[in-house]
Order: structure tokens, then sequence, then C-alpha cells
């Protein structure tokens, strides 16, 4: 079976380095982009099974990214992890309703971004099984 | 209505202050004297249409005797209760003996309560002037992103046993870097909070408090749009943001300016031109015949609810280059200490008087935004005609006009300039103007 694919949208390197690290280690292929304004483009591109999503991105806000996302039949139901800032209570509300599948605040541990991107992915398997 | 047990103290006071009898007052108000004594002496409640007629014969409101002068001392001292578990039901209900036997504590733990509601709104007021100052956001970002990067990569390097070497260089150099990102950091937002703290001493510069109560108004004052008379004090009176002296004298001279400028062009008439115009400073000074700085100012201070009218920010600086008025374009930081940044329309404005200058600007930021500014700089001679000259810049701060909205805009300017908020806070490393380094890490 091809591995999973997720595509990496985070604009600070360091963090999108260690991800792509832990995440490639437990088989995941990882690709990665550091702003918002060509995302859409490469989700379409890419067709990734899942997409991290940081909310504060160059050129176009992950709120942004994940309202047209959610908006588009094709990717209305595409499992996306957003990461948001600790303490950031209104973001969070903000990404929630806009339709992010799970959240991850930042700063966090390596095993629950691996946690959060399976559990996001076997739920969406799920449903589709 | 609320009825005092001490009212009848105070219709005996008011009688004896006037010299009157009590049987003069009985008869007047149709009771009998002995009935009037017994209310003097607070063993008679007294109704609604006795309470009038006693107010009336005695020249006064009907609340100075219900209420009297004690009304504000009693809430305060009910606000004291409310906040303190400890004051049961039962002392509540003996509130106006306290006050009776006790005039000089009761005020002082209804002024205790006054001082602690005002100090508790200026804590709210930093909290939520520091929650949007795009320095410390800025900075805090900044804190989280190396704080995540550190425990990831820390991590990765303590648990993954068979690391790679070249794997395992890159992560200690990440380590290494982001422990400098994080002090550089923390050492500048240290920095600024300092700054802060000596900048305001406690209390925010008169301006500030100006711009806080203005903003608590939305920068819109609609007594102004109808009054056919000078409104000054009335719209200043117990505001909490105007703390100072000074503050209430700029906040007059505004409301001043703001009235004059509302009569020079009513708002419908206004509202009628926008939509033929659109937002042009100088097409909308030509239609009324008035000077385009009461335009600008007119624009930024709008209703906020205007359909297809943006809100629109403002800044004004006199000739030194100090900004007298600052209002918020969302996303267009503006300076809370010292000079802005020198490649503002508004500065080249500042030399170049009575030429209008527009022009598209790119506002450095984590997130860079641009915007369309109007600028102009008029002279003004208040002191008559051999009185020094004193010069006004304005520029108008307005989203910028996405692409095919505005055609004129778009023919109008040429190039589109890199500004920032000021030096001290300003990304840009490249910039030809700046004035000192920047105190943000070098991304």
């Amino acid at each position: 079976m091809a591995e999973p694919h997720v595509l990496l949208i985070e604009d600070e390197p360091n963090i999108t380095e260690a991800i792509r690290f832990i995440l490639t280690r437990a088989g995941w292929r990882v690709s990665s982009l550091a702003n918002g304004s060509e995302a859409l483009a490469r989700i379409e591109a890419e067709q990734p099974d899942a997409v991290i999503l940081d909310l504060m991105l160059p050129g176009m806000s992950g709120l942004e990214i994940l309202t047209h996302l959610r908006a588009q039949a094709r990717t209305a139901r595409l499992p996306v992890l957003m990461l948001t800032a600790r303490g950031q209570g209104r973001d969070r509300e903000a990404a929630e309703r806009a339709g992010a599948s799970a959240f991850l605040a930042k700063p966090f541990a390596n095993g629950d971004v691996l946690d959060c991107l399976q559990r996001i992915t076997a739920t969406e398997s799920a449903r589709n099984a | 209505m609320a009825r005092s047990a001490l009212t009848g103290t105070r219709v005996r006071e008011r009688r004896t202050a006037l010299r009157l009898k009590q049987a003069d007052l009985a008869r007047a108000v149709g009771i009998s004297p002995a009935y009037l004594n017994l209310i003097e002496h607070n063993r008679r409640r007294v109704g609604d249409p006795l309470l009038e007629k006693l107010a009336a014969a005695l020249g006064v409101d009907v609340v100075a005797l219900s209420e009297g002068a004690e009304g504000a001392l009693f809430d305060g001292l009910r606000e004291a209760a409310a906040a303190e578990a400890a004051v049961s039901a039962s002392e509540l209900e003996r509130i106006e003996e306290f006050v009776g036997r006790f005039p000089g504590w009761a005020a002082v733990v209804a002024g205790r309560q006054a001082r602690v509601g005002a100090l508790e709104r200026v804590v709210e007021s930093y909290a939520e002037r520091m929650a949007q100052d795009p320095f410390v956001l800025d900075s805090l970002h900044e804190v989280i992103s190396a704080v995540t990067s550190l425990r990831s990569t820390a991590a990765i390097l303590v648990e993954a046993d068979d690391i790679e070497p070249v794997w395992r260089a890159r992560f200690l150099a990440t380590i290494q870097q982001e422990s400098v990102r994080l002090s550089d950091t923390a050492e500048a937002l240290v920095g600024y909070l300092d700054e802060v703290e000596e900048a305001e001493t406690g209390l925010s510069s008169p301006q500030e408090q100006v711009e806080a109560w203005l903003e608590a108004c939305n920068w819109h004052l609609p007594e102004l749009e109808s009054a056919t008379r000078p409104v000054h004090e009335s719209l200043i009176d117990g505001v909490p943001e105007l703390a100072s002296g000074a503050a209430r004298a700029l906040a007059l001279a505004h409301i001043a300016r703001a009235q004059a400028d509302a009569r020079a062009l009513p708002l419908p008439a206004m509202i009628e031109a926008l939509a033929a115009l659109g937002p042009d400073p100088a097409a909308l000074a030509a239609r009324f015949g008035v000077p385009m700085g009461a335009v600008f100012r007119r624009l930024a201070t709008l209703p906020p609810d205007l359909d297809g009218v943006p809100r629109m920010g403002l800044v004004v600086c006199d000739a030194s280059g100090t900004l007298t008025l600052r209002r918020p374009a969302p996303g267009f930081a503006l300076p809370r200490f010292g000079a802005a940044c020198p490649l503002w329309p508004l500065y080249e404005a500042l030399s170049r008087p009575m030429q209008p200058i527009r022009s598209l600007v790119d506002m450095a930021g984590r997130l860079p935004q641009r915007f369309l500014t109007y600028a102009f700089c008029q002279p003004s001679h208040p002191a008559g005609f051999d009185g020094p000259v004193l010069m006004e810049a304005m520029m108008l701060i307005l989203p910028a006009p996405r692409h095919g909205d505005d055609a004129e805009a778009e023919r109008a300017v040429t190039s589109i300039r890199r500004i920032g908020s000021s030096c001290r806070i300003c990304p840009r490393a490249d910039c030809a103007g700046r004035r000192e380094p920047s105190i943000l890490a070098e991304r």
C-alpha cells in the first residue's frame, strides 16, 4: 500500500523540519509549503490525504484556506489538522467554525502531531468504508 | 420609586433652611402639622403624591428628597457589599442606619469602592491595549514559534536513538539558532515593556486618553450631526477614558472641530457625494467648497455602519512630525511611542504643502498588507498675517482596492511604497530610511 501523503503548510522552517522528520519516520510522505497564497493550488495539484495547516501564514491565512477548502465539494471533507497558538481561544473557535478536523496548540509534543494526524485520517477512512 | 427612611430628615432640613414653619408647610401640602412632624422624624413613610407636593413646596426635585445626596453613597456601599461575600443580607438592610450613625466611615468605604472601580477600568483598558499591541503580538508569536521548534527538536534528539549524524548536527544547530532567537525576542519584549512603563507612569498620555475615548465611540459622535448649538462638556461628562484635565481639553477641541466639519459636510449630503464620487478627498472638497482637511477628518469619523464605505484610518501630524491624531485602520500598525516610519506619504506631504499625494503602500509585518493612502498638508495662520505659519499634514488610510475595483486609483498610483510602523518594530532590514536597528528578531 502506498504511504499516506500529508501536505504541511507552515512558515517556520525549523518547525517544518521537525514535523517532517517525525512523520517521515512514522511512514508518511511529507511535502511542505511556507506560504498561504499557493496553498489551494498545491492541494489541488497534490491531492494529499491530509493537510497540516498553520493558522498564521503570509499571503493567505490558514482560516481563509480552510474556508475555501470546505466550500469545495472535492475538499469539503479533507482531513485538516490546524496549528494554533496556545491560549488563543478566539482563533481556535474561528477554526472550529470554519471546519477544522482537529487542532493542535503550539508548542506541542511530537507524539501529539502523529496521534492527531492518524486519528483524523482514520475517521475519514472509516466514513468512506 | 425606592424610598429612603431618611426622607423625613431631608424634608425637615430643607424646611428649616427655608425658615419655613412646620404649620405653614403642612398647610401648603394639605396635611396636619402633627402628621408632618411624624414624617420629619422618619416615623411615617411618605407616598408619591405627598412627596411630589412636598418637593414642589420646598422647591426641590423629588429625587433630592427621596434619595438625597446619600443616593450615590448608598450605591457605592451596595457595590462594595456586592464585591464582598462577608456582608449578609440582614446587614445590607441596615445600610441606612450605618450611613446615619457613621457618615464619615460610610463615605470612606464608598470612596474606596469608587477608587477600586476606577482602577479596575484602568487595568481592563491596559489589558485590552496590550492584547492589541502589534509589537507585543508579534513578539509573542516569535516566542511561541521558537519554543515550539525547540521543544520538537529537543524531543527528537532525546527520543530517537538511531538518528543519523547529519540529522543530529542539523537539529543541534536548530537548537542553537532558536535559543538565540528566543533570547533576543525575550530581551526585546522586556525592553519594550520597560519603555511602556516609563512612558506612561501609570496613566496613558492625554492624546491616548482622547483616542481611547474616540475608539470607544467608534470615532463617531452622532450628537454632533443634528446639533444647532455648540455641544461641548455634555459629551464628555463622566467619560472614564478622559482621566486628566489635559485629555478633556483635547477632547473639547476635537468636538468643536468635528462639529464644524459636520456642519460643513452634512451627513446626508456626504453619503450622496460618497456614492457619486467615492472617497476622493479632493473631489469631495471641491463639491462642498471646504478645505481638504475637513474632508479627511469627516471621512475618518463617519458612522461605522455606512454601506459600502470602508473603515478609514487617519493620522495627523504637525510640522515637527509629531503625530497629533491616530485613528488606526485595521492592519495598519501605528506606533505608540516615538516617531513613525519616515517613508509614510504623510511626511512627503509635509514637505510638499498643498500637493495631494495618493499612494499604494505595503505595510511591513508578519502578514504584510496593502493600503491606499491620501496625504495632504495645509498651512494655517492662527495668529494672523504676521504670526507663525503652522503646518498640518494628514494621511487617510483605506484598504487597497482589489484589482479592477478602482481603475482611477490604479492609474494614478504608479509605484508601491514599502513602509513600516516605526523603525524600532519594523522588520525591513534593508530599508534606506532606517533610523535605528529593529528590536524584532531577524527572520
